[in-house]
């Protein structure tokens, strides 16, 4: 691989690290799922899980720390958003490095055809 | 080739690629073993790598470099620490100096490779572990320029056919 170094995604190691610290709890991803679909309260959330509710204002505490939710006063409840664009950046991170995965395959199947065409590679030099 | 499945853990920090090839393991085992075959795979279009060293045997060690379109020199090693020959290799990938020797300031990542025949051809399976998360997102900013060559890569090869 090449050694560069430059800052991509816009996100510091540390914030980096919030994020899959975020996604690394299954209640905290089916609450990321939830109110990106739709906004709800911590009062709601509190009650779909089998949870106090002051732990289940925990896991928000985390996403948001982490910047995958967003909270807003509405009246006397605090409103969970969901942000897909901290998702997303997330996910990329993975998605990079998939790509030179694909890559590496595709070569390695014009190896195996250039093997084929030529015979037993086991029996045969190189060019 | 078909990509049969790719899954990415951020938990467990690996990346599980999955593809089958129209040729029995023995030969895709080649293309590890053999460094000729390797490096006309190992690095991006554009960078191919050229293998000074493959020791393939458990704590062998390999080293390679890859050159740029400006003749620009990348180095990187790596160390086996499994091989169950044809269907098991385990070794840990990392970047080197220009003098070859490891650089200790860049990540490490751990990848093992199974292959199983699936009829006549092969699937091989590669887990990539990331030491840490702040490793996966140097890499990864490595990877994005990989994926634009990549993609610059097809498209000769569009042109070309």
């Amino acid at each position: 691989m090449v050694v560069r170094e430059r800052p991509v995604h816009g996100l510091s190691p540390d914030e980096v690290d919030r994020i899959f610290h975020g996604l690394a709890d299954a209640t905290r991803r089916d609450i990321v799922e939830r109110v990106l679909h739709e906004a709800q309260s911590v009062s709601t959330l509190a009650r779909r899980y089998d949870m106090s509710f002051a732990a289940v204002q925990k896991h928000v505490a985390v996403l948001e720390r982490a910047a995958l939710v967003t909270k807003q006063r509405r009246g006397r409840e605090q409103l969970v958003h969901g942000n897909p664009e901290a998702l997303q950046r997330a996910a990329r991170l993975l998605d990079d490095y998939e790509r030179i995965w694909r890559h590496r395959v595709r070569a390695i199947e014009d190896v195996l055809a250039e093997d084929a065409l030529a015979g037993d590679p086991e029996e045969r030099t190189e060019p | 080739m078909t990509v049969i499945d790719v899954r990415k853990d951020p938990q467990a920090l690996t990346l599980t690629f999955v593809a089958e090839f129209d040729a029995p393991v023995e030969q895709v085992w080649q293309v590890w073993a053999d460094p000729r075959r390797l490096e006309r795979w190992w690095g991006p279009p554009t960078w191919p790598a050229t293998f000074v060293e493959h020791r393939f045997v458990v704590g062998g060690r390999s080293r390679y470099y890859m050159t740029g379109p400006e003749g620009e020199k990348a180095g990187g090693w790596w160390r086996i620490t499994a091989i169950e020959e044809p269907h098991r290799l385990e070794f840990d990938d990392g970047f080197a100096g220009e003098d070859g020797e490891p650089n200790t300031d860049m990540p490490t990542t751990h990848a093992v490779v199974t292959l199983e025949p699936l009829g006549s051809g092969t699937r091989m399976t590669t887990v990539s572990t990331f030491p840490t998360l702040e490793d996966l997102e140097k890499l990864a900013a490595m990877g994005m320029e990989e994926g634009m060559r990549l993609a610059m890569g097809q498209i000769d090869a569009v042109l070309a056919g």
